[in-house]
């Protein structure tokens, strides 16, 4: 069973302008996205640049001011009452960030950075604090003498396992990644995921994983939301989605990935000018005259498409 | 091969920077060729000297801090110890540069037909007319849908891709022997990398130029690279042709790079880690085999004391013997994460 669910979600941006600065127009930058979340599954959010995936993980854990939507966590609603302090539902949604680097107080040391959400939601003695931030050093695999560092003592790759210690510090159930490996070498960024996998088993995390490397999402993620302008084309089982894309966006996105196989790439250059010549004539069918992406419907158990407009007439 | 299709050549090429009064190399000892109508590939992780030694090509580098020792063959010049004034007429003229990010890269208060016809005013005689011409042309040619409006907009009224787009035509304005791209699309979304990768194997043919690929990306390299050169720790560590690279990897670095990479259509668990961490500037072993601390449990015998590049099939070198000896050690071996 879901533990949380998310019921069309929206995140819209006034644009202003006009002789008395009024609101002219808004930016449907997340424009009604329903998910659902269950314990211990990888969910994974794909997009291009600017297509809200970012929006849609900062709304959810409240940096980002919900246009309309519930957020509904254990049965209740908490939607507008997220911003307080010690709720349970701001403990329990943690978040890593992209720049490690740029997301840790330059001026803290580790532990100070640690004790943090510590302080925040979990009243600890001193003692209990202490040993709280050893362990999670030990759950990231660094040794306690780091304690008395600061973050730019570390490599780009130990400074994101200190945020994501920092993200596992309150015993989290969700934790919403953001590009958590985008800036890491490749040998790095192995390091991390693997990691990522083996505390996901050992604590029970559900992670939300955003990125926009289809090659990182399959590795990681169990179920994927293909997002474009807004909207989920398309969201199904990762078997769903690459082996049997249905959405003209998702197909496009898919040829574009690069292979690491130099032998067959000219039979995939060819495929892949055929599909973004496809898209060209075919991809206004897909979205209505607003250009907005047609809402999902259901083509199997586990996998949902935005339908052309034909297919949506003709239900 | 003979000499005719070799455009640049580049002899044990050493590149440092001063840290208080200390040269360390960044680039330590690279020799590389680059062959007409060829994409050669310079693959590596950050900090491996890569993009040190684009920039020593092309001669960007703060003379006062930086050392450039070695040759760097062009025509009958040597770039390494070129004057600026006589480097300045080869930059931009017979080698263009694309660069990373594309919004840096343009000046935001010049009209983008405006900086095209700059290196144009610079490096030929084409009256005014004719470079308002050529400007058109070259954007019609890097696939721009409306030349004579784009000439006339600002970098920022621009798309990513589009803006990649005017930095290639920036670069191939006075039709240059050789392209250097430094990760031209890595500030790119993938079917935008996809289009500009195309458009760059487009120009290469028609222009028969020769083409430095600087990534990170090995999934790039595949895609559009006739050679490719792993640098590690300011050396080459192998180069090969591409197919040669991917299907028959020999290097314990390019081998273990390789099985790092989650790919769309594996179903690994997990991936391949490289224990240790890339070693920085100052602490660069320049002694032995450099890969060798990240490799343990090979033996220090199986280790050259100072590795060479060995052919080990036509084209394809390797550096130091570690190759012969290497296997991957299984995840229960290695303890958890090692720092």
């Amino acid at each position: 069973m879901s533990f949380m669910q998310i019921q069309d979600l929206r995140v819209h941006y006034p644009i202003r302008g006009g002789f008395f600065n009024t609101i002219q127009d808004h930016v449907l930058a997340v424009d009604g996205i329903s998910m659902e979340f269950e314990e211990g599954k990888t969910y994974g959010l794909v997009g291009e640049s600017g297509c809200g995936k970012s929006t849609t993980g900062k709304s959810i854990i409240g940096l980002e001011k919900i246009t309309s939507g519930k957020i509904i966590y254990e049965g209740k609603d908490v939607t507008n009452a997220r911003r307080q302090r010690n709720s349970a539902y701001n403990r329990d949604i943690q978040m890593i960030f992209q720049d490690a680097h740029s997301s840790l107080n330059p001026r803290k040391r580790v532990s100070e950075i640690l004790a943090e959400p510590l302080r925040n939601f979990m009243k600890l003695t001193p003692d209990e604090e202490r040993r709280r931030i050893n362990e999670l050093l030990a759950i990231v695999g660094m040794p306690e003498d780091v304690k008395l560092k600061y973050p730019h003592e570390f490599s780009g790759g130990q400074k994101q396992r200190i945020g994501i210690a920092r993200a596992i510090a309150t015993n989290p159930k969700l934790i919403i990644a953001d590009e958590p490996v985008s800036a890491l070498d490749l040998s790095v960024q192995a390091q991390v995921l693997n990691f990522m996998k083996d505390i996901q088993k050992e604590l029970g995390l559900t992670y939300l994983f955003i990125s926009h490397d289809l090659g990182v999402v399959k590795h990681m993620c169990d179920e994927i939301n293909i997002m474009y302008k807004g909207r989920f084309v398309e969201t199904g089982t990762k078997q769903d989605i690459y082996s049997n894309p249905e959405h003209i966006y998702t197909k496009r996105l898919l040829s574009a990935i690069p292979n690491i196989e130099p032998a067959t790439r000219d039979e995939r250059k060819i495929e892949r000018q055929r599909v973004e010549a496809n898209y060209q004539v075919e991809n206004k069918k897909y979205f209505d005259e607003n250009g907005r992406v047609f809402d999902l419907r259901p083509i199997s158990d586990t996998h949902q498409v935005a339908m052309t407009a034909s297919e949506q007439g003709g239900n | 091969m003979n000499n005719a299709s070799e455009l640049l050549t580049i002899s044990d090429l050493h590149t440092g920077f001063s840290i208080k009064d200390t040269y360390y190399n960044a680039v330590d000892g690279v020799s590389l060729t680059l062959r007409k109508n060829e994409i050669l590939a310079i693959v590596g992780e950050s900090g491996c000297g890569k993009s040190t030694l684009a920039t020593s090509i092309i001669g960007l580098h703060n003379s006062n801090k930086t050392r450039v020792i070695g040759e760097i063959k062009f025509k009958d010049l040597n770039l390494a110890n070129l004057s600026e004034d006589k480097m300045n007429k080869v930059r931009g003229n017979d080698i263009g540069m694309i660069f990373q990010d594309p919004l840096s890269a343009l000046n935001p208060l010049m009209r983008i037909g405006d900086q095209i016809e700059e290196s144009l005013v610079y490096h030929t005689d084409l009256n005014q007319e004719q470079r308002k011409a050529r400007v058109l042309e070259l954007l019609a040619q890097v696939g721009i849908p409306n030349p004579t409006r784009t000439a006339r907009q600002f970098p920022h009224q621009l798309s990513g891709g589009m803006r990649q787009r005017v930095i290639i035509a920036i670069a191939i304005a006075c039709k240059p022997a050789i392209i250097i791209a430094d990760e031209p699309t890595t500030a790119l979304d993938v079917t935008i990398q996809a289009q500009i990768l195309d458009l760059l194997i487009e120009l290469q043919k028609e222009t028969g130029a020769g083409i430095i690929l600087i990534t990170h990306d090995l999934g790039v390299v595949a895609e559009v690279a006739h050679r490719v050169a792993v640098m590690y720790a300011g050396q080459v560590i192998e180069e090969a042709p591409v197919n040669e690279l991917f299907n028959n990897p020999k290097h314990p670095y390019t081998r273990s790079l390789l099985n790092s990479i989650p790919q769309a259509n594996s179903n690994a668990e997990r991936l391949q880690v490289i224990q240790g961490l890339v070693p920085s500037l100052i602490n660069l072993p320049r002694e032995g085999c450099r890969f060798a601390p990240r490799i343990p449990w090979i033996p220090a015998e199986a280790h050259e004391a100072q590795p060479a590049l060995h052919e080990v099939a036509p084209g394809h070198l390797v550096r130091c013997t570690c190759w012969k000896h290497f296997y991957f050690q299984s995840e229960d071996e290695m303890g958890g994460i090692v720092e």
